[in-house]
């Protein structure tokens, strides 16, 4: 993975220093609270309902032993024993008091770590794909073009002050595991006949208030351009997105008012002025950066092994395991494996310190001492020997993060929600809790199968709700916590937003109502289809008279009345 | 009078900022005597204008700057306004006047003009910064250099640091 060099070590000190500094004249009222913000939410911290939260960038998902047991320590002495991975690969603190924060930040840099743009309206975390590098279906190795962003995003002086939050993803697969159009830069990596990298651009994803899929600006962009080009974005973004409204300000709703044609026309325009200029990716910048990222010392294996196979037939729990967590790996004899974080009486996402040393002992064990961490709030190993499988089995689930149920109902993509939360409008984890605690019985949830459900407590959809298979959203009516259902979303190749089913429920209504979506969806389904799929084939009707019963037949006849 | 903070250190000077009335007509909006940054859609409004030297012109983010740009020469001084520091659109703008049009005279930052933004100010091509009154000149001073080096390119070099510096050479160390 990605090392610093002198470079790299002496920016991220220097904003240790500077943030210290800040923090130091906000206390001695140099700073007032409204200046001080969105200079504390460039490093990660916010002011939370209970203390403030800290957020870590894990950039592109990569993590080291050595970061995550820094990670665990900060768990341990500075805050309650946990922590929780989000949506965009990072890391959150929530009980980390504000005058510890620089020491935290100082730290974490101390391991190549920061918080720098994990917040605010500037360019935030680039995301990817956590099997990067090693997917059997990957074309171009996101990572170092991620790297390279990164490095460029970082401290830029044109857009720390943008009109709103910019998400950048990339991926570089047959099949998008990084949810590339949802995000205000989406790019593709790809190859042309010839086997040049280029990148086909989306703009204008996300979701939020306004959810929104990115339009293609530009099918075959060559890979040394990225940077001139997305400047050229962000620079007709931040001088024309709303500023008047915060729920208007995202480039989605830019690009939407003027139509991708204009707005293409616009960026087209800026980037004559930059194309081929000194923001041209280098060969020699991207392969100083590619360096880092080289395959490990892989042995030379067959891709079997005997006690394997013996294992999975003598052993269902095992089996399962393998089913649902063991992936495909470019190299034979490997495997990546992901290591769960949704366990029955937890909050999606979330590690206690324990855990987190004893992880970076398996990453070290079992795979080169790396990890990535997921959008679906999981931990990954990506190099991991076939032959090592069952031991590897046996120590996760003693680490209780063996849960096979990756990709399956319970393996919950939540945000920290109300419980937690300044903006949400409903607790999220709580749900995300009973919906676990109902559905706990593995044969039905392997007999259900794949099934996405995400939960967001509100409209700025941390919890990816709209991309849900089932999608929940917490709303506020009259003081009270409710909760309104989607489904029929996807993430993927063919990312969708879910459809509302109808008025929104109590929480103690939740489990039943995901009970009727799953009893319709097995009536109904034909042989290996999925749950989306059946909600794609038969409609919404069927699920919405499970759920509502009459009355959803009622509110037919008066629509159509 | 702000305090102007210009080649690194602060220097006052008489440049006084005139911000009509939001219904105020234009063209009959007097501008006294001395040296006064008047809003760019004034000073086109009154042609009188044109002919005083101590007349320079602020920006907002609604001012044209393909209109602007035909007038440079006639002002010893253009200014751009941040009406409140968390609007960005003046660094945009300001890195617009340098490398699109190619300004070349001084570039003045003015308004809501703290502490925490005047390195990256000073990157996208602003030569002057007019403090904001509440601001501590001493402490702005120690803070206008936060960073030892920049990653990315802008007005102030627009080369990024992999065009300037041979990378691969550097060897690690750290922790891990």
């Amino acid at each position: 993975m990605y090392r610093y060099d002198d470079y790299d070590r002496a920016l991220v000190k220097a904003r240790v220093d500077q943030f210290r500094d800040q923090t130091a004249r906000w206390q001695a009222g140099e700073l007032a609270d409204e200046e001080f913000r969105p200079l504390r939410l460039q490093n990660g911290l916010y002011m939370q309902r209970h203390a403030p939260m800290l957020r870590i960038a894990v950039p592109y998902g990569m993590i080291s032993s050595a970061q995550l047991r820094v990670l665990g320590a900060i768990a341990r002495e500075e805050d309650k024993g946990y922590a929780h991975f989000t949506t965009r690969h990072n890391l959150q603190y929530n009980w980390i008091p504000m005058d510890r924060v620089p020491d935290v930040l100082a730290r974490l840099a101390e391991v190549e770590m920061h918080a720098i743009q994990t917040s605010g309206n500037c360019i935030r975390n680039t995301t990817t794909d956590q099997f990067a590098g090693i997917a059997p279906d990957e074309v171009v190795d996101t990572r170092p073009l991620a790297e390279i962003i990164r490095q460029w995003s970082t401290f830029h002086p044109e857009f720390a002050f943008l009109p709103r939050k910019f998400k950048i993803a990339v991926h570089g697969a047959e099949r998008d595991r990084a949810v590339v159009q949802v995000h205000d830069i989406g790019l593709h990596l790809y190859r042309d006949d010839k086997g040049a990298v280029l990148a086909r651009v989306w703009v204008g994803g996300g979701l939020g208030r306004t959810p929104i899929l990115g339009e293609v600006i530009n099918e075959a962009l060559p890979w040394r351009h990225l940077l001139s080009y997305m400047e050229a974005i962000i620079r007709v973004y931040n001088l024309e997105g709303r500023r008047d409204n915060p729920y208007k300000a995202r480039i989605k709703i830019l690009v939407k008012a003027l139509g991708i044609e204009e707005f293409r026309r616009k960026v087209d325009a800026e980037w004559a002025n930059l194309k081929d200029g000194p923001a041209t990716i280098t060969d020699a910048e991207l392969a100083r950066v590619s360096a880092y990222f080289t395959a490990p010392a892989y042995a030379q294996l067959p891709d079997n092994d005997a006690g394997y196979e013996a294992r999975i037939a003598s052993d269902k729990a095992f089996a399962r395991w393998v089913q649902q967590n063991v992936h495909a790996h470019r190299v034979p004899g490997y495997r990546a494996v992901t290591l769960s974080l949704k366990q029955k009486g937890f909050a999606p996402g979330d590690i206690t310190d324990v855990q987190m040393d004893a992880v970076a002992d398996l990453a070290d064990a079992y795979s080169f001492g790396e990890l990535r961490s997921s959008h679906e709030q999981n931990l990954v190993l990506s190099d991991v020997e076939l032959r090592k499988l069952p031991e590897l089995f046996d120590q996760a689930k003693a680490l209780k993060v063996a849960s096979s149920t990756v990709g399956l109902l319970t393996d919950i993509i939540c945000c920290p929600g109300g419980d937690f939360c300044d903006l949400a409008n409903a607790k999220s984890i709580p749900i995300a809790k009973a919906i676990m605690e109902r559905f706990d019985d593995l044969d039905y949830l392997h007999d259900i199968g794949e099934l996405d459900l995400n939960i967001s407590g509100c409209m700025n959809a941390c919890g990816h709700h709209h991309v849900g298979h089932i999608g929940v959203l917490g709303v506020d009516k009259n003081d009270e916590e409710w909760y309104q259902v989607t489904i029929g979303g996807r993430q993927g190749n063919d990312t969708r937003l879910g459809k509302v089913i109808g008025p929104s429920f109590a929480a103690a209504d939740m489990p039943d109502v995901v009970t009727k979506l799953l009893e319709t969806y097995v009536s109904l389904r034909e042989p290996e289809e999925r749950f989306v799929d059946t909600v794609v084939r038969v409609g919404l009707d069927p699920f919405k008279v499970s759920v509502y019963g009459d009355k959803a037949n009622k509110k037919k006849e008066a629509n159509n009345g | 009078m702000a305090e102007i903070l210009k080649n690194g250190q602060v220097h006052s000077d008489n440049w006084q900022v005139l911000h009509p009335e939001a219904d105020a007509d234009l063209a009959s909006v007097t501008v006294a005597a001395g040296q006064w940054l008047v809003p760019f859609a004034l000073w086109q409004a009154q042609s009188a204008l044109h002919s005083r030297q101590d007349i320079g012109v602020w920006l907002s983010a609604n001012d044209d700057l393909n209109e602007v740009a035909k007038h440079f020469n006639q002002w010893p001084l253009l200014a751009i306004d941040f009406p409140k520091f968390t609007d960005g659109r003046g660094y945009s703008m300001a890195w617009r006047l340098r490398n699109h049009h190619q300004y070349t005279g001084e570039l003045r930052a003015i308004g809501n003009v703290l502490v925490d933004q005047l390195f990256f100010m000073l990157r996208v091509g602003f030569d002057t910064l007019a403090l904001d009154p509440k601001v501590s000149p001493e402490i702005a001073l120690k803070n206008l250099t936060p960073f030892p080096d920049v990653y990315q390119g802008s007005t102030d070099n627009p080369d990024p640091l992999f065009r300037r510096t041979d990378r691969a050479g550097i060897t690690h160390g750290g922790a891990q």
